[in-house]
C-alpha cells in the first residue's frame, strides 16, 4: 500500500509536467518555469501553457478524481461490481439538464449550464434513491434497476429534444464526447467547490462502507446507520458525477474501472480503496489527454475516447484474472 | 394454484419416458391476457392513421370485404408493418430472456455484452464513412453487432463465473464502442451525423411486406433450435453445479444459447436500428406479471411483442409528428419499469 501511494504519486507529479509541457507545441522546462514565475502575456509559450494546459490539467486532476470517486462508492455501496454512475442514472441526469438547458432553454456556454448538469445529477440520484428506497430499503438491485429505469426515461426524451433541433444536437454531440479541451479556468473553478466537497465525504464514508460489506443485518447489528450512509453517499456521487460530467462531458468509464484496479491492489478495504481509486483514476485521465494529443497528430483525440480505449483491455483483463473480488 | 399436464409420448418411442409439462394458472392467465392485449392493440394500430379508418373497415378489410382504398391501407400499408413490429419485439423479447437467464443478471441483455454498441459502431461507419443505403446500414449494423458480440465471448474466456465475466467484459467493449461512436459523430458533417442519429433511435417507419417476409422466416428458424434448448436453459439457471449434475453440455448450450440470444436482436436491430430496452424490460415486466423468477421464453416474447407494438403506435400518433420507435421504447420502457419498482415498494 505505501509503495502504491508512492509510485502513483511520482507517476501524478510526472504527468502533470508532461502535460503541461507537451502537446502540439512543446514547452522546455524552462519556459514552463517562467510561465508561473514570470508570466508574459506576450509570449505565445506562455499562453499556451496558462490558458489551455493548466486549465486542461487542473480538469483532470479534478474531475479524473471526481469520476473514479463515484464509481467506488456507487460500487460498495450497491455491492455491484458492475455500478458506475453511468448506470445509477447519474450522468443521465446530468446530460439530460444540459440538453434542456442547450436545447430548450438556448444556454451556450459551459459556465452557465454546470447549474444544470448539477441540478440534473442531484435530481436523477434523489429520485433513484427515492424510487429505489421504496421498498423500505434500498436493496441494491432495485437502486440499479431505478437507476437503468430512470436513465432511460431521461436519455429517450433527451435524444427526442435533440433529434427535433439540429442546432442543439450539433453543439451536444461536441459536449456528449467528453474531453477536458478547450475549457477555461473558470470551468474548473465553477466545479471544483463541489468536486472537492465530493471527495471529502466519500472519504468520510470510507470506514462505514467497510461495515456496510458485511450486510444490511450485520452492519445495524454492529451499529451502523444505514440509511445515514445511503445518503452520504448519494449526495457525495451527485457531487462528483454532476460536476465532473458538467465540466467535461460524460467520461464514465473511469468510475466503472479504477475502483477494479484499486481493489486488486489493496483488497477490498475502502479506506484504501478509495484513496488509491482517486489517485488512479487522476493519473489515468492525464495520460489519457496527453495520449491524445499525439495519437493521431496533428488532430486530436478526445480523453474520454483515450480512457475508453485504454480501459476496456485493462477491464477485460481484470476480469479475467483470478484475484478480481466479486466484493 | 397449479395445474398439472402430463402428456405421454407416442407408442413406440421410449418406454416409460413421460414428457411433463407444469404450467402454473397464473402463467396461462397472463399469456391469454397479454395475447388479449396483443390482439387489441394491433386492431387499434390498423385502424389509427391518417386517413381514418373505423374497427369496422379493418374487420371487413382482413376479412376480404373491404375493397379499394381502405383495403390498401389497410393491408398493404398498415397490416404488414404491425405483424414486422409485434415480430421483431418478440424477437427482443426472447433475445432478452435468453441473457438474463444464462447471466442471471437482470441486467444482462444483448444490449449490455455489447452488441447494441458494435451495430451502432457498424452502422456509423457505413453510414459516415461510405455513405450507405438501408441495406448496407443494415448489414452494417449486424457485422458490428455480431463481431463485437463474439468478440466479448472470445474475451469472457470459458471456465468459472461465465455470466458475471460476461457482462463485465460487454461492458467494457460497449463503453470503448460507445465513446469511439460519440466521436464519430462529432466528427462528420452535422446533416450526415444528424441521419445517423435517427437511424440509431430505431425508426420503423416506411417498412412493409418486402422487410416482413424475410424476417418471419429467419424468426421461425431461430425458433427451431430454441424450442430445444429451453429446457437445459433453465436447468443452467439453477447453477453451474446443478446444470452439471443432470447432464447438460454447458458450454456448447451457452454458445448455441448466445448465438441464438444474438441474432434474434440482430434481427430487430438490422430490420428497424437499434430498439432498446425491449430486451432488457420485457423479461422483468414478464417475470413480475407472472409472479414467478423463471419465466421461460413464451411469455417474455408476447411480452415484447405488447410492448413494441404499443411503443410503437404511440410514437406515431401521441405527439402529433412521427417519432422515431427507438425513443419511444425507452421512455414508455423506462416508465412503467420505474412504475413497477414503485408498486412493488408500496406493498
Amino acid at each position: 500500500m505505501p509503495l502504491a501511494l508512492a509510485v502513483l504519486g511520482l507517476l501524478f507529479v510526472a504527468l502533470s509536467i508532461a502535460s503541461l509541457r507537451l502537446g502540439a507545441r512543446p514547452v522546455a522546462f524552462s519556459t514552463l518555469r517562467d510561465a508561473f514565475l514570470h508570466y508574459d502575456p506576450g509570449m505565445t509559450d506562455h499562453i499556451v501553457v496558462r490558458q489551455y494546459r493548466l486549465p486542461r490539467t487542473i480538469l483532470c486532476l479534478l474531475c479524473g478524481a471526481a469520476f473514479g470517486t463515484a464509481g467506488a462508492l456507487i460500487q460498495a455501496s450497491t455491492r455491484n461490481p458492475l455500478a458506475d454512475p453511468g448506470i445509477l442514472g447519474v450522468n443521465a441526469g446530468a446530460a439530460f439538464a444540459v440538453i434542456l438547458a442547450v436545447g430548450v432553454l438556448s444556454f451556450g456556454s459551459i459556465t452557465a449550464y454546470v447549474w444544470f448538469a448539477l441540478a440534473g445529477a442531484a435530481m436523477a440520484g434523489l429520485l433513484v434513491y427515492m424510487i429505489g428506497a421504496s421498498a423500505g430499503g434500498a436493496t441494491p438491485a432495485r437502486l440499479l434497476l431505478s437507476g437503468v429505469a430512470i436513465s432511460a426515461v431521461l436519455g429517450g426524451i433527451g435524444s427526442s429534444v435533440t433529434l427535433l433541433d439540429p442546432q442543439a444536437f450539433d453543439s451536444l454531440r461536441h459536449w456528449q464526447v467528453g474531453t477536458v479541451a478547450g475549457r477555461n479556468l473558470a470551468v474548473a473553478a465553477t466545479v471544483a467547490p463541489f468536486i472537492v466537497a465530493g471527495l471529502l465525504l466519500a472519504l468520510i464514508a470510507a470506514p462505514a462502507l467497510n461495515t456496510a460489506a458485511l450486510g444490511d443485518d450485520t452492519a445495524r447489528a454492529l451499529g451502523l446507520n444505514l440509511s445515514r450512509l445511503r445518503i452520504i453517499v448519494i449526495v457525495s456521487v451527485t457531487l462528483l458525477a454532476g460536476a465532473a460530467t458538467a465540466a467535461t462531458g460524460p467520461i464514465s468509464f473511469i468510475g466503472l474501472m479504477m475502483p477494479y484496479a484499486a481493489r486488486w491492489i489493496a483488497g477490498s478495504d475502502q479506506r484504501k480503496v478509495i484513496p488509491l481509486t482517486m489517485l488512479c483514476s487522476v493519473n489515468l485521465l492525464l495520460a489519457a489527454d496527453i495520449a491524445g494529443r499525439f495519437l493521431i497528430y496533428p488532430d486530436e483525440l478526445d480523453a474520454g475516447i483515450v480512457v475508453a480505449f485504454l480501459g476496456a483491455p485493462v477491464l477485460v483483463m481484470l476480469a479475467r484474472s483470478a484475484r478480481t473480488k466479486a466484493l | 394454484m397449479k395445474t398439472l399436464i402430463h402428456r405421454s409420448p407416442a407408442r413406440g418411442s421410449n418406454a416409460g419416458q413421460k414428457v411433463s409439462f407444469r404450467i402454473r394458472a397464473r402463467t396461462l392467465a397472463v399469456c391469454l391476457a397479454l395475447a388479449a392485449l396483443l390482439i387489441a392493440l394491433a386492431f387499434f394500430s390498423l385502424a389509427a392513421g391518417r386517413f381514418d379508418t373505423g374497427m369496422a373497415d379493418v374487420f371487413n378489410a382482413l376479412s376480404g370485404q373491404a375493397a379499394g382504398k381502405t383495403r390498401m391501407i389497410v393491408l398493404e400499408w398498415r397490416l404488414p408493418r404491425t405483424l414486422l413490429v409485434a415480430l421483431l419485439g418478440a424477437a427482443l423479447g426472447l433475445g432478452g430472456a435468453i441473457f438474463q437467464s444464462l447471466t442471471r443478471n437482470p441486467l444482462g441483455s444483448p444490449d449490455i455484452i455489447g452488441f447494441a454498441a458494435g451495430s451502432h459502431t457498424g452502422a456509423l461507419v457505413v453510414l459516415l464513412l461510405f455513405s450507405g443505403g438501408y441495406y448496407a446500414t443494415a448489414f452494417g449494423a449486424l457485422g458490428g453487432g455480431i463481431v463485437t458480440a463474439a468478440l466479448v465471448y472470445v474475451l469472457a474466456g470459458t471456465t468459472g463465473q461465465q455470466g458475471f465475466r460476461l457482462i463485465v467484459v460487454g461492458i467494457g467493449i460497449s463503453a470503448m464502442l460507445s465513446a469511439f461512436n460519440a466521436w464519430m459523430i462529432r466528427k462528420a458533417d452535422l446533416e450526415m451525423a444528424m441521419g445517423a442519429a435517427f437511424w440509431a433511435a430505431g425508426s420503423l417507419n416506411g417498412l412493409g411486406f418486402e422487410q416482413l417476409r424475410p424476417a418471419v422466416m429467419l424468426f421461425c428458424l431461430l425458433c427451431l433450435p430454441l424450442a430445444a434448448l429451453a429446457r437445459p436453459m433453465r436447468q443452467m439457471e439453477l447453477g453451474d453445479d446443478v446444470a452439471l449434475a443432470s447432464g447438460v453440455a454447458q458450454r456448447r448450450t451457452r454458445g448455441l444459447l448466445m448465438l441464438l440470444g444474438v441474432a434474434l436482436t440482430a434481427l430487430a436491430t438490422a430490420t428497424a436500428g437499434p430498439i432498446s430496452f425491449i430486451a432488457l424490460c420485457a423479461p422483468q415486466i414478464a417475470r413480475r406479471l407472472v409472479g414467478a423468477s423463471g419465466v421461460g421464453l413464451f411469455t417474455p416474447a408476447l411480452t415484447g411483442a405488447v410492448l413494441l407494438v404499443l411503443a410503437d403506435t404511440a410514437a406515431q400518433h401521441a405527439f402529433g409528428r412521427q417519432l422515431p420507435v427507438g425513443i419511444m421504447t425507452i421512455s414508455v420502457g423506462g416508465l412503467y419499469l420505474l412504475w413497477l419498482l414503485i408498486r412493488e415498494g408500496r406493498r
